[in-house]
């Protein structure tokens, strides 16, 4: 390297320019992320107002503020936070196909869910809730020490194997079900929808909040570890803490939401790969984004199954299914045609 | 100084390297060569502590690798590994920050853009600089992953086989640059080579590996004799002079 690189030499107006120039965040607030902006509020608004109930008739005003608001909030919270999850998940395991509903870390929450519902059948919603987290916590972990003894990372096979966890766990819930008499409730939860998110139930979500908050502290510790596991040990980064911290996060985020409103399907899958389709990778500039397009993605398809059989409503999660089945397979088909990755 | 002390590896009861004990001076280019399955990377993943060790103790500028945290060694010591793959989508620019990762944890600096711009534009690299690392030749990938390595701005520089997929120009470029890190900078460099005359004609002392022992130690000239690269190379190695120093040749 030149001699430059020995002394801080004082730069040169120029070169602060020049420097600043090239730097490697990319603006955040171009006419495509503020247009994105309005696009999300924009959805956010119909998803106040669309509904069989009448709020802004005489006297009718107070269910806006115990469905509409709640529903609302829940959607933009799960949202983003699963999007979030998504893309941790990618980093962590460097596979482009993980996210929560495919690595079983929701199967795990159910699990736990249906566990307190046995042992402790009046326990509160936090209780149920805190068994979702730890199952899904202990979930995930397992889910990544199979993974050490898999070499082929960038295939299919990563997904494939948590597929088939999250299967096995989820026939054992079932089986709990049945000898529980909990069938019903448990078909509920795996039809992830926002219809009973009300007052006195979405609070909970707050805490994914703060989740939130902390992803967004840590990020570049997360797109380090995305370059693997001696690449981030070269920089200094302590592998193994962020993985226990990502898996933390993604367990907490996933649990609540799954207390709260059920399984959520391919969210973390598609959003991250259409952001990182335009974006790449590097977290920290693109959490805004990847937050966005997960809270339109769910709230539109939240908006779709409330509109579609109206007055009836079809659950989030089989639109979700169903837009997430069909981008999983694009990207299949893409990543086939760029020839490579997938093996 | 980097230095080994009765280092090994197994990797199973027929596969193991060492016990290698061996002291590299600091300041300039050590080449490590030898055939293929000598040990060489383990060797060299070792002393970037990216690999643990079965016994032994290896120590860089006095600190024990394996004991010293992990963050103030990547000050120290910057390792590149001889495969890197990821899918995660980065820019060049975007990776080559990574290098300042010690120092910034992702909160860059001017400073630190200054040391990301120089290492890019050293790499010739500065027209690519945002471009997807997916959307790159195996030769370009390959520059910015040294570029990557040389924003860490460490004392010590572990590289295994940089020179893989370059073309005559970059790798002769490439070279170069190692020297003039070496020289104007006290750098130490400890890179894998295959080619035996890039060895001599750049390197300051050439370490021959083979068979998980090193067999050989010394100054370029003490090394390019038939004799010895015949025996380390297990094929027939004639040394000619060339119009630069000494050439083998064996083919
Ligand atoms: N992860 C591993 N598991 C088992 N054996 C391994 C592993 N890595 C390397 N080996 C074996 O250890 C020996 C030394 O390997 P190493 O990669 O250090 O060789 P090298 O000198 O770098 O060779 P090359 O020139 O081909 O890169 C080889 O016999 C190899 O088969
Ligand atoms: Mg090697």
């Amino acid at each position: 390297m030149t001699s430059t690189l020995r002394q801080d030499i004082a730069y040169t107006s120029r070169d602060i320019l020049v420097d600043e120039q090239r730097s490697r965040r990319r603006p955040l607030l171009t006419p495509s992320f503020l247009l994105a902006v309005v696009v999300t509020l924009g959805l956010l608004a119909a998803s106040l107002l669309v509904g069989q109930f009448d709020v802004f008739a005489e006297g009718n005003f107070w269910m806006f503020g115990i469905t509409r608001i709640p529903r609302t909030v829940a959607l933009v919270l799960a949202g983003a936070s699963m999007a979030m999850c998504g893309v941790i998940m990618q980093l962590l395991t460097q596979n482009r196909f993980v996210e929560p509903t495919t690595t079983g870390t929701t199967e795990w929450a159910g699990l736990g869910l249906i566990l307190v519902m046995w042992l402790a059948p009046t326990a509160s919603l936090l209780a149920r809730m805190s068994a979702a987290v730890a199952m899904a916590f202990l979930g995930t972990m397992v889910f990544f020490l199979f993974l050490r003894r898999v070499s082929l990372k960038s295939s299919l096979i990563v997904p494939i194997i948590g597929i088939m966890l999250g299967a096995v766990v989820s026939s054992f819930t079932t089986y709990l079900a049945l000898m529980t008499d909990t069938l019903q409730t448990l078909g509920i939860w795996f039809q992830g929808s926002f219809t009973g998110v009300i007052q006195g139930r979405y609070e909970l979500m707050w805490i994914v909040l703060a989740v939130t908050v902390l992803v967004f502290l840590v990020a570049d510790q997360f797109t380090a570890a995305g370059l693997g596991k001696d690449m981030a040990t070269n920089v200094g980064l302590n592998y193994t803490l962020v993985l226990f911290m990502g898996t933390a996060m993604v367990a907490v985020a996933t649990g609540v939401t799954a207390t709260v409103v059920g399984t959520l399907p391919f969210l973390g899958l598609v959003v991250p790969n259409i952001v990182a389709l335009f974006r790449g990778d590097d977290l920290r500039s693109n959490l805004p984004w990847v937050c966005l397009v997960g809270i339109s993605t769910v709230t539109l398809c939240d908006l779709i199954g409330r509109l579609i059989i109206a007055p009836f409503e079809v659950p989030v999660s089989m639109v979700l299914g169903l837009v997430g089945g069909i981008v999983f397979i694009g990207l299949l088909l893409r990543q086939r045609r760029k020839g490579g990755l997938v093996t | 100084m980097i230095s080994l002390t009765d280092v090994s590896k197994a990797y199973s009861s027929s596969v193991s390297i060492g016990p290698v004990s061996v002291d590299i001076d600091a300041g300039g280019i050590t080449a490590l060569v030898g055939p293929n399955g000598a040990g060489k990377s383990t060797i060299l993943t070792m002393i970037g502590r990216l690999l643990s060790l079965d016994s032994g103790r290896i120590e860089v500028a006095g600190h024990d690798v394996v004991n010293t945290p992990s963050k103030a060694i990547a000050k120290i010591i910057s390792v590149l590994r001889q495969e890197n793959h990821f899918v995660t989508r980065l820019t060049v620019r975007q990776l080559v920050s990574f290098g300042r990762f010690p120092y910034s944890k992702g909160r860059l600096t001017l400073g630190d853009e200054k040391y990301i711009s120089e290492a890019i534009d050293f790499l010739d690299l500065t027209d690519l600089e945002d471009r997807y690392l997916d959307q790159l030749s195996g030769g370009q990938r390959q520059r910015a992953y040294v570029a990557m390595v040389l924003a860490q701005n460490t004392d010590y520089v572990l590289l295994d086989e940089p020179l893989n997929n370059l073309d005559m120009q970059h790798a002769v470029a490439m070279m170069k640059q190692l020297r003039r890190a070496a020289d104007e900078l006290d750098r130490t460099v400890v890179i894998v080579l295959h080619d035996i005359n890039f060895a001599a004609h750049y390197s300051d002392r050439i370490l021959a590996m083979k068979d998980g022992q090193v067999v050989e130690h010394g100054t370029p000239a003490e090394i390019m004799r038939d004799d010895v690269l015949t025996r380390v190379f297990n094929t027939d190695v004639q040394v000619v002079p060339g119009p630069n120093g000494p050439l083998a040749v064996y083919y």
